[in-house]
């Protein structure tokens, strides 16, 4: 009885008594949930247009920081940093089309994902190589990124809000607004949907393949460049980011793999899910549900819902 | 020339559908075993018994598992080493309770706690299938691996939070702990990994194995055929994770002789992921070519710039493995994506023809 009571009754008790305690636990689901968010967006980008599950995703953020950070250190003011940083990004796009997709084109898909632990490991060692293997630190002050944390007194307590987590919603959702706007309204967007829709009717009407995953992947890099600045001035840039990088994929689960708001919706609702059981009833089992929970709802989930929240429709014929 | 099945001719089914239908492939099979029991170690390398075979082993064992369900049944799994751990733990609470049984029958047992597991994890398989399937067994990954941590029952409540293999006897000779020699645990691993394989090798050449592939190569076929489809899948779940569980009891007990839960990370479960994709999905002797690349290159990867004569820091040298270890699986890829298995097949049927190929 005591148990039930501490598992069905006692976090909504508590929940009520310090509505200023959820509130905080909320925004902080909410920036985790974006940043998951940022980053399934990356995988749904490539997989959308060309079809590979592209496990470097996450490594991508970690070595676009890298990058920057690096070249920061290496006394380039920040901006020009930033300016060549993005152009690693595009010559790691163009590598990755020239040396890994187009040998493998008309490959199982399984030997394409296969293809990209190969480039993960190339971009660990790589950038350990290049930029040491030691956490660094995200420069934010040349970038222009508020510091410190604007204070609310409601709601019976105090909320505190990161400024930083702010400048990351804002750039985040401009990020999307941009992307959706890019994908509906350039002959460039036209064409990726038209290859993400039928490779072979794309190839058809002209449009070159080859081109389009340059952009795609280049698109994944700028992507994996905001994330990696935003996560990075939370924590250290380190690999250790990469564990972290694998919750993206329960949120691809959730939203499907197709689908942009579905990454978005379902980065929040893990991003949200997660520190609301971490808080309110991790500690009847120990703590350290942040681990699992993510890939136990999305199990849960699937179960129900096989394509995900907006993926589209599995249909088989023999 | 040598390689040549000219002049043999099989009288019987069975002599047809034998695993090693040709004269030639059964003595290189015994010569294979003749070095393994007895060339080995006669090394007597404690660095070649134990950090170079007995692993060796052990990842084969595991990439078989991983084999039989990725390879032959088509379910990615990205979990297995959350199963080789539940082997472990199974194993070791089983030595602890009682520690008077033989600790070879609990290596084999903790398999049945390891498909039990499986086989719960394997439950979603039925609706999900591809990738959506690999991130549901990333939920096994991290939940087991959370349980090893934050379930102090699992390890005997020791301070450490690790398991530490007690010492324990077959036949007066001792096989566990840290007083077992090199020579008896490879052994042991050996006469299992050799037993398990044969038994794994015999159950995809039959009626099972059949039903395995037939859901891969097309699972909505299968049906129609009367394959049943959730009997079919947690099978291969249960099997393959039998496998991967006794692989872990072994790699905790006969290599490590002791472990923390960090060994079963998800990293382990990519790595023989690696193994048979590498090796060959589907293949037997891919799960082995497999799990000696990929084990076995990084430790030579170690040795080259020393025989060079390049005076390279040891953290350059493990960043360095690290790129070419990358840059081989996509080369491996994209010269051969069924895995060295068929580059070994390629090589036999040259062998046939030479030195008069027409």
């Amino acid at each position: 009885m005591h148990l039930l009571y501490q598992i069905l009754i006692d976090p909504f008790v508590q929940m009520g008594s310090a509505p200023d305690l959820l509130a905080q636990t909320l925004w902080e689901g909410l920036v985790s949930g974006m940043l998951y968010a940022l980053i399934a967006l990356g995988f749904v980008l490539i997989f959308k247009a060309s079809g590979v599950f592209n496990f470097a995703q996450g490594i991508m953020v970690v070595f676009a920081a890298l990058t920057l950070v690096g070249i920061y250190e290496a006394g380039v003011p920040a901006f020009i940093a930033l300016a060549l940083a993005i152009a690693v990004m595009f010559l790691l796009a163009f590598v990755v089309e020239r040396a890994v997709l187009r040998p493998l084109v008309g490959q199982p898909d399984i030997i394409l994902f296969m293809a990209t632990f190969g480039i993960t490991y190339f971009l660990i060692g790589f950038g350990e190589l290049v930029f040491g293997g030691d956490p660094k630190v995200m420069i934010t002050e040349p970038l222009f990124l508020p510091k410190g944390a604007i204070t609310y007194h409601a709601l019976g307590g105090m909320v505190q809000l990161q400024k930083l987590d702010i400048a990351a919603a804002v750039i985040a959702s401009l990020m999307v607004a941009g992307l959706a706007v890019f994908f509906s309204k350039t002959r460039i967007g036209r064409a990726l949907r038209a290859v993400a829709d039928s490779h072979e009717a794309a190839l058809s009407v002209g449009i070159s393949l080859e081109q389009i995953w340059v952009i795609v992947w280049f698109a994944a890099g700028l992507v994996a460049l905001v994330t990696g600045v935003f996560w990075g001035a939370r924590s250290d840039v380190s690999f250790a980011l990469e564990v972290i990088a694998l919750k993206a994929l329960p949120v691809l689960i959730l939203g499907g793999f197709t689908s942009i708001p579905g990454a978005i919706v379902g980065g929040l609702i893990i991003g949200l899910g997660e520190k609301i059981v971490e808080f309110y009833w991790g500690p009847l089992v120990g703590g350290g549900t942040d681990a699992w929970f993510a890939y136990v709802i999305a199990l849960v989930f699937l179960l129900f819902r096989p394509q995900g929240l907006f993926g589209e429709k599995i249909i088989e014929r023999v | 020339m040598l390689y040549r099945e000219a002049g043999q001719f099989k009288t019987t089914y069975e002599k047809d559908s034998a695993i090693f239908p040709i004269l030639q492939d059964r003595i290189g099979i015994a010569v294979i075993l003749a070095i393994a029991f007895v060339g080995v170690p006669a090394t007597r390398s404690d660095f070649i018994i134990n950090a170079v075979m007995t692993p060796f082993l052990i990842f084969s064992l595991a990439a078989i598992g991983l084999n039989i369900l990725t390879g032959y049944t088509g379910l990615l799994s990205l979990g297995t080493a959350a199963f080789m751990g539940v082997g472990a733990y199974a194993c070791y609470k089983l030595t602890s309770i009682f520690p008077n049984v033989n600790i070879i029958v609990w290596v084999i047992a903790s398999g049945f706690f390891a498909a039990a597991v499986g086989v719960l994890f394997g439950l979603p398989s039925l609706r999900i299938k591809g990738f959506y399937l690999a991130i549901a067994t990333l939920a096994a990954q991290f939940f087991l691996e959370w349980c090893f941590i934050r379930i102090p029952w699992l390890y005997n409540y020791n301070v450490s939070g690790a398991i530490e293999v007690p010492q324990r006897e077959l036949f007066g000779v001792i096989i566990t702990g840290p007083r077992a020699t090199a020579e008896t645990r490879y052994f042991i691993v050996l006469m299992i990994v050799v037993a398990m394989t044969w038994l794994a090798s015999n159950l995809v050449h039959g009626r099972i194995g059949r039903m395995w592939m037939a859901v891969r190569d097309m699972d909505i076929a299968a049906e129609l055929m009367g394959i049943r489809l959730l009997p079919t899948k947690l099978l291969a779940f249960a099997v393959s994770s039998f496998y991967c569980g006794v692989s872990g009891a072994l790699m905790v007990f006969l290599w490590y002789g002791g472990a923390e839960a960090s060994v079963f990370n998800i990293n382990q479960s990519f790595t023989i992921l690696f193994m048979i994709i590498i090796g060959g999905l589907g293949s037997m002797v891919g799960s082995f070519m497999g799990a000696a690349l990929i084990f076995i290159l990084p430790i030579a990867l170690r040795y080259v710039p020393e025989a060079l004569g390049l005076p390279l820091q040891s953290s350059t040298v493990e960043h360095l493995t690290f790129m070419v270890v990358g840059v081989l699986i996509i080369v491996i890829l994209i010269a051969e994506p069924a895995g060295m298995a068929r580059l070994w097949q390629i090589a036999k049927q040259k062998l046939r023809v030479w030195p008069f190929p027409y």
